[in-house]
């Protein structure tokens, strides 16, 4: 077992009563598995991320509970010792591509980050790792794109940016978090492809958290239905989506508009 | 980025010259004539006469202003009736002056601000960043002279770390620095209290943005987050004040110079106003206002340096 979750629970304490927005979440994933998390907003699903990541950091909140790691409880670390898995083991991509890069820093410069963070290499090993990354993200011409910033690329390639940044280390668990919600459905379509790709190439596993089952069908094997900080139901993705049990995931199912089956290919510009 | 730049160069001449224009129309529209205060009262209407024709008052304005242009952009910034002797020179040393407590000033706003707006920002709610806001508030909202006549009380005349007499350039670099610190200070405070207050607001909404969640997302410590991602952005908006604070700086000198009787080019000003003495108004109005408008168009220079989403346009 990869990751092993138990009871990882999220509790905000800053506005008079205590508020539960993950209650006792588990999960267990092997390696190079996809396994997507889907939920309504405020269901907690992107909490649960982010606990794992260790990125909330407001004194108000306690997350407690346990999540084994190849062996290490990332919640039990502290702060400093987390930084040397953040970016290097477990790496995150968000949800606004728009905004989740630094406006006023280079391509490259974000994408080989990690690097420069956890490993000693020479400029030159940086930026051919980079390169390297950014090819496996579907960017196409690389070496255009390094010395760009941000506001010079759309959309989907910004967010083929993050993911070439979250994989330039190789880890072993990538976190999703709604990586395609505010993208058009041609290019969310293509970048799924691509996080399946990586998945197949890489043998990366991918936690995919996503409002929509349908998309969580395309890309993962097994599904984790949440409402409210609860898991109301889980199991194989087929299952789940053909034989709901909890009613829960029948409205989930039953909200989504009709579509054609997501299968994309090409490139977005 | 080269077109908007030669935009703004172009801007920056014309601002130039209306601001010559409209110094020469006020003083051919107010009262008073520099015949009096050179000659004295008892002057001839002969002498009246051939001062004016020496010093072409007797010619329309247009054609006055014409022949003072023409000779100001080769250099040339004319005699000074008061005391005959040119322009140049008389502004020159004066200058110098005004030059070392703006320097003085605008060092201090930034020894001062830049720090204290890491630290409130990065200790929000702390005890520096309670103290900075009440004290910053009540910076702000004090007067350069008042805050001028203030350190003067507390540091002369109090604790008397310094004579209040001006001490020049001649008696030694660090004696005069010695003095000239507590004017640039006064000129400093109210402006450090702006800056701190800015810098900590940018730093906290830098802060907020969801790159720095990636930045952590990477491995990042907070103070790598901060040096890496946050000041660049944070500092964007705080380097165009500050280069804007830059005529601000000199304004206040003027006044402050009057406080600590300093003879700078405030005090030359605002006595040659009341001798009518144009041509060095006339100089130093238009110098002041090239600082001013060249530290706006530094200020727009290092935006563009800054900030890539605006080089672009």
């Amino acid at each position: 077992m990869m990751l092993s979750i138990r009871d990882l629970s999220v509790v905000f304490t800053d506005r008079g009563a205590p508020f539960t927005a993950v209650d006792r979440f588990c999960l267990d994933m092997d390696r190079g598995e996809v396994v997507g998390i889907v939920g309504e907003s405020g269901s907690g699903k992107s909490m649960t991320a982010h606990a794992l990541m260790g990125l909330i950091r407001r004194s108000q909140v306690t997350v407690s509970g346990s999540a084994v790691f190849e062996g290490i409880d990332l919640l039990a670390l502290s702060r400093e010792e987390l930084r040397q898995y953040q970016g290097r083991d477990l790496s995150i991509i968000f949800q606004e591509p728009m905004t989740s890069l630094n406006p006023t820093m280079r391509i490259g410069k974000q994408v080989e980050e990690s690097l420069r963070i956890h490993e000693k290499l020479s400029r030159a090993e940086r930026k051919a790792r980079a390169l390297d990354a950014m090819a496996l993200a579907g960017l196409p011409d690389p070496e255009s794109v390094y010395p760009q910033y941000p506001h010079q690329l759309s959309g989907g390639m910004r967010q083929r940016v993050m993911i070439a940044s979250a994989l330039v280390l190789r880890p072993r668990l990538l976190i999703a978090d709604e990586p395609t919600t505010a993208l058009d459905v041609t290019i969310q379509a293509q970048i799924l492809e691509t996080l399946k790709d990586i998945n197949r190439k890489e043998g990366t596993a991918i936690l995919f958290i996503s409002h929509d089952l349908g998309v969580v069908k395309a890309l993962c094997g097994r599904v984790v239905v949440m409402k409210q900080g609860n898991i109301v139901e889980s199991g194989a993705v087929d299952d789940v989506f053909y034989h709901p049990r909890a009613e829960y995931t029948k409205l989930l199912i039953a909200s989504r508009p009709a579509r054609k089956k997501l299968r994309g290919g090409g490139q977005d510009g | 980025m080269g077109k908007a730049l030669l935009k703004r160069a172009g801007l920056l001449v014309g601002t130039l010259l209306l601001v010559s224009v409209l110094a020469f129309a006020a003083f051919s529209v107010i009262p008073g004539d520099p015949t009096t205060s050179v000659l004295g009262a008892e002057a001839t209407r002969e002498e009246i006469a051939a001062f004016r024709a020496q010093h072409g008052l007797d010619l329309p304005v247009w054609q006055r202003y014409w022949s003072w242009l023409a000779a100001f952009v080769t250099g040339d910034f004319g005699r000074s009736f008061k005391f005959d002797m040119p322009v140049s020179e008389l502004v020159a040393t004066r200058a110098q002056v005004t030059l070392v407590m703006a320097a003085l000033s605008f060092a201090l706003i930034v020894a001062i601000s830049l720090p204290l707006g890491l630290i409130s920002a990065r200790r929000r709610g702390g005890v520096v960043d309670r103290l900075v806001t009440v004290l910053a508030q009540v910076t702000m909202s004090v007067p350069n002279f008042i805050m001028g006549i203030g350190l003067m009380f507390l540091f002369a005349l109090v604790l008397k770390w310094f004579r209040p007499e001006y001490v020049p350039l001649e008696d030694g670099l660090g004696a005069h620095l010695r003095f000239m610190v507590f004017p640039a200070l006064a000129v400093a405070l109210p402006k450090s209290a702006m800056t701190v207050k800015l810098l900590r607001g940018s730093i906290l909404g830098e802060l907020g943005q969801d790159y720095i969640r990636t930045a952590y997302s990477k491995g990042n410590s907070q103070s790598s987050a901060l040096r890496r991602h946050v000041l660049r952005n944070a500092m964007i908006p705080v380097v165009t004040f500050l280069a804007m604070a830059v005529g601000d700086i000199m304004a206040g000198s003027i006044v402050v110079e009057q406080v600590f009787t300093i003879p700078g080019l405030g005090r030359l000003l605002i006595t040659e106003i009341g001798h009518r003495d144009y041509p060095v108004v006339q100089a130093i109005v238009v110098l002041l206002a090239a600082v001013v408008v060249g530290c706006n168009f530094l200020a727009d220079l290092l935006y563009r340096v800054m900030d890539p989403r605006i080089a672009e346009r």
